[in-house]
């Protein structure tokens, strides 16, 4: 690599300077190709004036128009937006639970608590999908339902499945606390609850407002588990988008992905900002 | 930490409300289906628990089996896959400046945070035969006759090109589906290595360098062995979520290429056979429980000889 040194007057390439090496290069730029352009023409060709949407003809935002308009779209996105408020509520609180339970506390079986809970993060979507399928129909939950109360089913499985995701980031911000401050808390003559609602609750905050974020559009992304337990009334926005998407790939259905898109990049984006402030506080 | 009973109402109030949700809308669940896989249909909806074997036996049925071993061969390919493409992108990103490594890795995480259905369809929309791949081949293809034409080769052209321009069928086939795997999946394989790659000590590296070894040499005899247990765990981590995967076979395979998720949908939807699907469901999970162990037992044996050494 010493031939390099001074040339064109940079800096010489050290020897693990990889991705000033070209093969390196090639494939790094490769991936992003690979992983971008085919969101982002999706993305762009959402705007486009045609309808065989494949040539650029203009840009317009007539599609952003239809899909305010289609009843059924936004129907079902006010069920997604609905179903993911609750069990973002609910999954915030029994996450928390787990959280505190696993960082502050010695029990037996612990490891198997532990394995338990996880579960709901590896095993397959399809097979929590089936299971919940299976036990809605088996306890006899009824179809009939006034509407935020016909969407229960589906935010109980969500919830199911975000709870445990919430458990794992708000115990690792717990994992940074300070039992001093604790300490200090006890001394000046704080009972055990209050040390929780004024010490332990305000240093998980930003572990909560992260978590609650994840649990958000992990539960409006969720296509498997909802395809299984919505009914015909109650169609969240992927499994319509997903029924759009079997019958073609329409202007349409590229707005209304690019609307999604932007909603959950934007919260995660959030949510990894709030995560980083926190730490760098500490 | 504290021991459960200093602080027993604490401890009951944090604890029993997620584990009897975790009871109630998780572990009863999972358990009717698996009460279900010893059942058998009985009619159209009813399901008599006989504690057959049955479901069982029938998933080894030669129809089934080559799904489950096609669906292993999927994954085990776009897993494949994923590691030779991931490796080098993260050893890029571990060994590149400060200011851009975390802008690479966001990179990485960005699409991951897109709905999975949403990819599933920009690729569909990429790969159709009218579709942006096959654009642009036409258009190479004109632009190749108009050249050759110029150079009065128009036959060379009708030679090599054909009479005219054949658009690539890239969707519903098994390659579909393994493009549509590695391109869901990468970032599962990204992060674990580079995780793994950052704890390495460049020095080893800088040492086999100045020993003479060449780059690839470097990579294979030092790089490789040191980062194993991250290879290995990246390996599993994106193996997992494949092999289970519903949407991508579903929306870019033919009919040939259904994989276990694809007949156990199946099973409750269309063929309405819930003991079957049950029993195939498990058999999954089975085969998940089994990864992990692998997963964790590395991960155990790594921790002994740490110690040892």
């Amino acid at each position: 690599m010493a031939k390099r040194k001074g040339l064109f007057g940079r800096d010489p390439a050290g020897p693990l300077d990889y991705l000033r090496k070209w093969p390196l290069l090639t494939v790094m730029i490769a991936t992003f190709v690979f992983l971008y352009v085919p969101l982002l023409t999706l993305m762009a060709f959402s705007f486009n004036d045609s309808r065989r949407n494949i040539v650029w003809r203009g840009f317009t935002t007539e599609y952003y128009g239809k899909l305010f308009n289609n009843t059924d779209l936004m129907i079902a996105f006010g069920n997604s937006l609905t179903i993911a408020l609750f069990s973002t509520f609910f999954s915030l609180i029994l996450g928390a639970m787990v959280a505190i339970l696993l960082w502050r506390f010695r029990f037996p079986m612990k490891p198997f608590y532990e394995g338990t809970m996880a579960l709901p993060i590896v095993i397959p979507e399809i097979c929590m999908g089936v299971a919940m399928l299976a036990f809605f129909a088996r306890i006899g939950w009824p179809n009939d339902l006034v509407w935020p109360i016909s969407l229960a089913n589906i935010t109980i499985a969500h919830i199911s499945f975000t709870f445990p995701f919430v458990a794992v980031i708000v115990r690792a911000r717990l994992a940074g606390f300070n039992r001093e401050q604790e300490e200090a808390c006890r001394d000046l003559g704080a009972g055990d609850w209050e040390v929780y609602r004024d010490v332990i609750i305000p240093h998980m905050k930003p572990g909560l407002v992260a978590g609650g974020l994840l649990a958000f559009t992990l539960s409006l992304d969720d296509f498997v588990i909802t395809f299984f337990t919505s009914g015909p009334e109650t169609v969240t926005f992927p499994v319509k988008v997903y029924s759009m998407v079997r019958f073609s790939v329409t202007p349409e259905v590229n707005a209304a992905s690019t609307v999604l898109i932007v909603i959950t990049v934007f919260l995660t984006a959030i949510a990894m900002w709030l995560q980083n402030k926190g730490a760098e506080k500490k | 930490m504290d021991p459960w009973h200093k602080f027993r109402r604490i401890f009951y109030s944090v604890g029993i409300p997620p584990t009897i949700w975790l009871i109630a809308f998780f572990l009863v669940p999972l358990g009717l289906i698996w009460i279900f896989s010893f059942g058998e249909k009985v009619g159209v909806v009813g399901i008599d628990i006989t504690w057959t074997l049955d479901n069982y036996v029938r998933s080894f049925n030669p129809d089934i089996l080559t799904i489950f071993a096609k669906s292993l061969w999927l994954a085990a390919v776009a897993t494949f896959i994923c590691l030779v493409i991931g490796l080098p992108v993260a050893l890029g990103i571990v060994y590149a400046p400060n200011k851009w490594k975390g802008l690479l890795l966001l990179g990485i995480m960005l699409p991951f945070w897109t709905n999975l259905l949403i990819r599933t369809y920009a690729l569909i929309a990429v790969l159709r035969t009218r579709g942006y791949v096959n654009f642009t081949l036409e258009w190479l293809d004109g632009a190749a006759r108009w050249f050759l034409e110029l150079f009065g080769m128009g036959g060379i052209a009708l030679a090599i090109l054909g009479e005219r321009f054949q658009a690539l069928e890239l969707l519903y086939n098994d390659n579909a589906v393994i493009l549509g795997l590695v391109y869901v999946h990468l970032p599962f394989m990204v992060l674990p290595l580079y995780a793994a790659l950052e704890r390495l000590d460049r020095s080893y590296l800088e040492a086999s360098l100045d020993l003479g070894a060449g780059h690839l040499r470097t990579l294979w005899n030092v790089v490789v062995p040191l980062a194993l247990p991250g290879i290995i765990s990246g390996l599993i981590i994106t193996f997992i979520p494949a092999l289970g995967s519903f949407l991508t076979p579903d929306l870019l395979g033919g009919p040939d290429s259904a994989m276990i998720a694809t007949i156990i949908e199946r099973q409750f939807k269309s063929a309405n056979d819930w003991p079957f699907g049950s029993a195939l469901s498990f058999l999954l999970m089975y085969i998940t429980f089994g990864a992990l162990a692998i997963r964790a037992l590395m991960a155990r044996r790594r921790g002994g000889d740490g110690m040892g050494g």
